[in-house]
């Protein structure tokens, strides 16, 4: 166990390092792959070797899906029609 | 007097008719029959009472604003202008505007339109498209002023980062329907995943843009889904039935719309511990295994081994040993018939006998007279010992 666990933390300390560049990824497929590498991972069936590699990319995409949860800003715009063509601009609330 | 011609007449009478005040611009009750649709787009129908009845006829032009479609014994109020169709010498009331006659007719009316467009196939639920479950951008369309679009924004902002595209809408007013037509049509050009469509709430009147057969069939066609948010919990459109997901308030429509961050952040946490337990699961029974393989070379094994082998080699070490003793006594048996086979032919016994045998110094046994030459000894081999006797100097033929 205590192998184990040391392990788990040194992967742990990797994703600090990697989820500082990890901005150009979406939240849907992260989270696909994420729950795909978990059904692997609980079904077993195959390698430590490549079960250890999973854990660390899972580990990667939970650190950028909870990176767009948290830290995407939210933009508000409206739709103005000019022309037959589309634009927008911000939409300002009002309180 | 002069004779009127018939046009003439009846032009006289229409031009008495259209400028009599009390007949222009009024509201006539009754209900609806004998109604036919022409493929002009006008509509002909009488609208009666107990004892009565009246002509009516309904341009394109009117035909294209009601806010719903008349049908047969529908009560109605009709607004317009009594006329003379000419050619027919009739009178008739040409229609300007009709409404359903009270709540209940708008209810009719209502659940007409609602009976026909499923028909149509409409609302069938094959046809409804899917939600993205993680949008990036939501269309809305609603007024920029109403507590709609504050609602969404508010539910929005606390649940989940996404982006949001208002498209200004009229929702109250004679121009609600086609305004909300043109949000969906603009939208529909923009990249956002859904769209959100409604209004906030208000008098039956003021929901009525939504249940309009065209706003219907504009959310039916459009490419992206679409959440009708109409009113209140109890506010049931045509909208509501046409577009993919109905929600109760627009609030609920932004709740609808995108997931709940602190429910996806718990959801990713879940995912982790799982990930980390079967990766422990993992390492542990690999662990097991490696201890099971460990156990099976251990020295106690070994030992167990060796025994096992040591008794074996014990074991066939005995039957070697007993197998060659038994060989043994069978050569010793066999020796010693041979032996006393041998004893039976041995020369030896002759000479126990009493015989003796002679021999020449150089050992060859001399058998007859003939062997023996002058001056030759002879050795004689008796039972007890040997003997040698001198030279014969003159044989004797006859001893």
């Amino acid at each position: 166990m205590a192998v184990a666990e040391w392990d788990i933390k040194k992967i742990w300390m990797r994703d600090v390092k990697l989820s500082s560049n990890t901005e150009n990824k979406n939240f849907e497929d992260s989270l696909l792959e994420l729950e795909d590498i978990v059904e692997r991972l609980e079904n077993g069936q195959i390698s430590l070797q490549e079960s250890m590699e999973m854990f660390e990319r899972g580990i990667k995409l939970a650190g950028i899906c909870n990176h767009i949860l948290q830290e995407s800003e939210q933009r508000i715009e409206q739709l103005i029609e000019r022309n037959e063509e589309i634009e927008t601009c911000d939409f300002e609330q009002e309180n | 007097m002069g004779v009127y011609t018939v046009t003439g007449l009846n032009n006289y009478i229409k031009n008495v008719l259209t400028s009599e005040k009390a007949l222009q611009q009024i509201w006539v009750e009754g209900e609806i029959s004998n109604l036919t649709k022409h493929r002009s787009g006008h509509y002909y129908f009488s609208i009666k009472d107990g004892a009565s009845q009246v002509s009516c006829v309904s341009f394109r032009s009117t035909n294209r604003k009601l806010k719903f479609e008349p049908e047969k014994d529908m009560k109605v109020l009709v607004f317009g202008s009594v006329n003379v169709y000419t050619v027919r010498g009739q009178y008739q009331l040409q229609v300007l505007d009709i409404r359903p006659d009270g709540v209940g007719e708008l209810y009719k009316a209502f659940e007409q339109l609602k009976k026909r467009l499923e028909g149509e196939g409409l609302f069938a639920p094959e046809h409804k498209k899917p939600l993205p479950r993680y949008p990036r951008k939501i269309g809305v369309a609603t007024s920029a002023t109403g507590a709609a679009i504050h609602d969404i924004l508010h539910v929005l902002q606390r649940r989940y980062p996404v982006d949001i595209l208002l498209c200004p809408t009229t929702v109250q007013g004679e121009a609600s329907a086609d305004s909300i037509i043109r949000s969906l049509e603009l939208l529909n050009r923009t990249d956002a995943d859904l769209i959100i469509a409604g209004r906030g709430g208000g008098s039956l009147e003021d929901m009525w843009p939504f249940n309009e057969e065209k706003v219907a069939r504009a959310i039916y066609n459009s490419r992206l889904p679409v959440i009708a948010a109409v009113g209140h919990e109890t506010d049931f459109t045509i909208s509501d039935f046409a577009a993919d997901v109905r929600a109760p308030t627009p609030s609920a429509a932004a709740e609808i719309a995108v997931p709940d961050r602190t429910e996806m952040v718990k959801h990713i946490d879940g995912l982790r511990q799982r990930m980390e337990s079967a990766l422990k699961n993992h390492i542990l029974n690999q662990k097991k295994h490696l201890e099971y393989l460990s156990g099976r070379i251990s020295p106690d094994r070994y030992r167990e081994l060796l025994n096992q082998r040591t008794q074996h080699l014990d074991e066939v070490t005995y039957r070697l040993a007993s197998r060659t003793e038994y060989i043994l006594q069978a050569k010793v048996a066999e020796l010693g018939g041979l032996a006393g086979r041998l004893n039976a032919v041995s020369p030896l016994n002759t000479l126990e006998r009493g015989y003796c045998v002679a021999q020449s110094d150089e050992g060859g046994t001399i058998t007859g007279v003939i062997d023996i030459k002058k001056g030759q000894n002879l050795q004689l081999k008796f039972r007890d010992g040997c003997c040698r006797v001198g030279h014969k100097e003159n044989l004797d033929e006859g001893c």
